[in-house]
């Protein structure tokens, strides 16, 4: 239940130095990977790590949060963290610059994941830019269960979407937006998800992107009666629920709005349960205002 | 050999001298993932208020060089179950605590001292009356003599027997020893230094203040001189009143800094944002330190840097 401070941090989370073992550019992105070790195995769909940034006389004195794209734990006992980071900040720049060879401070994994149905379902996953990373792993484990998966990739132009080939293969559709129309569809994920729900009787919604799109998914789904699964982005100083800085309205299992730990009770939440504002207020209702 | 790595703030004893800096620990539960919470001197826990509160809209945040701004807002369950919840976790931990307490009046201050008078396992009282995230400056009850007395002395009066009052106070005053001499005046038994500054960003692309409240909590290195200078200077004032120091220590050389300066204690903040472990790597840094210094006792080091003054 959600309550200020009683919810303990995902109970595998470690700090580790790991390994960058390769670093690629991805159009407007950067798949790396890290060695973890047996990290790999504990990191589920929709985890994130938290990156020191800047090495050891950086002025940056905050850790960087990403969500997971991928982690493996390799036939050789190898245990491979994989990211997709988008060089914007100073931060992510940073990291982005690293070779192979060079070693990080990690913490991982962190945050809650994304809840998967016991039985097979109907699954639409949309992504919002890089928030595409954690969905081809979710698409992957839901397919084993035998779901069906489709999904919808949305960016402002074709370099920011980010959809490597591997990823194509572990889902029965995939439709993209772009703002600019320079691929697919011209527009924004929420143009196309309520024929898409109708057309493929969906069940549940995953979803990883900016908070307006992820505000648009839900009230798309709250209207077909479909469940949302969303893996929020609010700005983060700590990743291990200290802080207090990555708070949304949410509504807990008591009915009461809190203002709420996205890196302790999220980043995956229930999309139904978020009081959505660009009010920069805190929205009338919520516990103790 | 090693050497007496202990100290002590008001007649209470810490096993050693590093502690959690007050809203950059929770109540422990999360650190206690990382590190035991008896490894630490003490865990001085998020400023608690009598009533729950959200806290402020986000952005709540804002990284700054070598710092960050905060506007949290004292967002806390409210003493009713922080009593209920946290200090037993903690007792079962075995940590000493420091329990942090604010008020938006003189009478909050008053309440919070009699709930918490007679509850057992508490090592000393913070007395924060320096939160800058407040809607009113006028309420930062530290940048005013008089009324950081009012506060303290409502705490000394409903406090009862022998807990120790911690008074914590802002750095964004003219003259600190001049508040320091009046909540000492009022029965402060020791002095918390230094809270966060007031800042302010402005994000150039939205051309719009970044924090929702506009203005945050300066933290982190950024602040460390300023922390310096003020330990430095309410210790040459008051030298028999211990100082718990805080302010940009990620490193026990700045934790030997401060307490060079003057801290019978050294807190740490925002260095846990960036590293849960910072605390622990302080603590054995700062202990090395001390030794490699020649000093036999910790006790023996603070204030050091005065001496040119005392001969």
């Amino acid at each position: 239940m959600a309550s200020d401070g009683g919810t303990m941090i995902n109970s595998k989370a470690a700090s580790i130095k790991a390994e960058l073992i390769s670093n690629k550019k991805a159009g407007s992105y950067n798949h790396m990977v890290f060695s973890v070790g047996e990290l790999a195995a504990h990191c589920k769909p929709g985890n994130f790590v938290a990156i020191k940034v800047g090495g050891p006389t950086s002025a940056m004195v905050l850790r960087r949060a990403f969500a997971i794209y991928r982690a493996s734990m390799r036939s050789d006992g190898m245990g491979l963290l994989e990211l997709v980071v988008a060089p914007y900040g100073n931060g992510s720049k940073w990291l982005a610059s690293q070779e192979a060879g060079s070693v990080v401070d990690v913490i991982a994994p962190l945050g809650t994941s994304f809840g998967i149905p016991v039985e097979p379902v109907n699954a639409l996953l949309v992504g919002g830019g890089y928030g595409s990373a954690p969905l081809f792993a979710l698409a992957e484990t839901l397919k084993q269960r035998g779901c069906r998966v489709d999904m919808v990739l949305g960016a402002s132009t074709a370099a920011k979407i980010y959809a490597p080939l591997e990823g194509k293969r572990s889902v029965n559709s995939l439709t993209i937006t772009t703002d600019d129309g320079s691929a697919g569809t011209m527009g924004r994920v929420s143009d196309v998800l309520s024929q898409l729900i109708q057309e493929n009787e969906v069940d549940v919604i995953y979803s990883c992107g900016p908070m307006a799109m992820l505000q648009a998914i839900t009230e798309i789904s709250t209207a077909h009666d479909v469940v949302h699964q969303c893996s929020v982005e609010e700005s983060m100083a700590c990743g291990i629920g200290v802080c207090m800085t990555c708070v949304l309205p949410v509504q807990g299992d008591d009915g009461v709005i809190r203002m709420t730990r996205t890196c302790v009770e999220g980043p995956v939440m229930d999309g139904n349960r978020v009081l959505w504002s660009t009010s920069r207020e805190i929205p009338d209702g919520v516990w103790g205002k | 050999m090693s050497i007496n790595f202990s100290t002590s703030i008001a007649g209470r004893f810490f096993p050693t001298p590093i502690f959690t800096a007050s809203g950059c620990a929770g109540s422990g539960k999360e650190l206690s993932q990382f590190f035991p919470l008896t490894s630490l001197g003490a865990i001085v826990t998020k400023s608690i208020m009598i009533k729950p509160r959200s806290g402020r809209a986000t952005p709540r945040m804002a990284e700054t060089p070598s710092g960050m701004l905060n506007s949290i807002g004292l967002q806390g369950p409210g003493i009713d179950l922080f009593l209920e919840n946290d200090i037993p976790w903690l007792r079962d931990q075995g940590a000493r605590i420091i329990v942090s307490i604010a008020g938006e009046s003189v009478e909050d201050y008053a309440v919070l001292a009699r709930r918490l008078r007679n509850i057992p396992g508490i090592s000393a009282l913070e007395v924060n009356i320096s939160c800058p995230n407040v809607e009113n400056r006028g309420q930062v009850f530290a940048c005013d003599p008089t009324t950081a007395s009012d506060a303290i002395s409502a705490v000394r009066k409903n406090i009862g027997g022998e807990l120790p009052i911690i008074a914590k106070l802002s750095p964004d005053v003219t003259d600190i020893v001049s508040i320091a001499k009046s909540v000492v005046d009022a029965g402060a038994d020791g002095l918390a230094l230094i809270n966060t500054l007031l800042g302010m960003v402005i994000d150039t692309n939205s051309m719009l203040p970044k924090l929702s409240q506009k203005t945050g909590g300066l933290s982190g290195p950024a602040v460390r001189p300023v922390a310096v200078r003020a330990i430095y200077q309410v210790r040459a004032a008051l030298p028999e009143i211990p100082i718990v120091g805080m302010g940009g220590v990620s490193s026990g050389r700045d934790a030997f800094e401060l307490v060079l300066a003057g801290a019978n204690a050294v807190s740490i903040g925002t260095a846990t944002f960036g590293d849960p472990l910072a605390a622990m790597s302080i603590t054995r840094e700062l202990e090395e330190i001390v030794e490699a210094r020649g000093f036999s006792n910790f006790s023996d080091a603070v204030g050091y840097a005065h001496r040119m003054e005392q001969a």
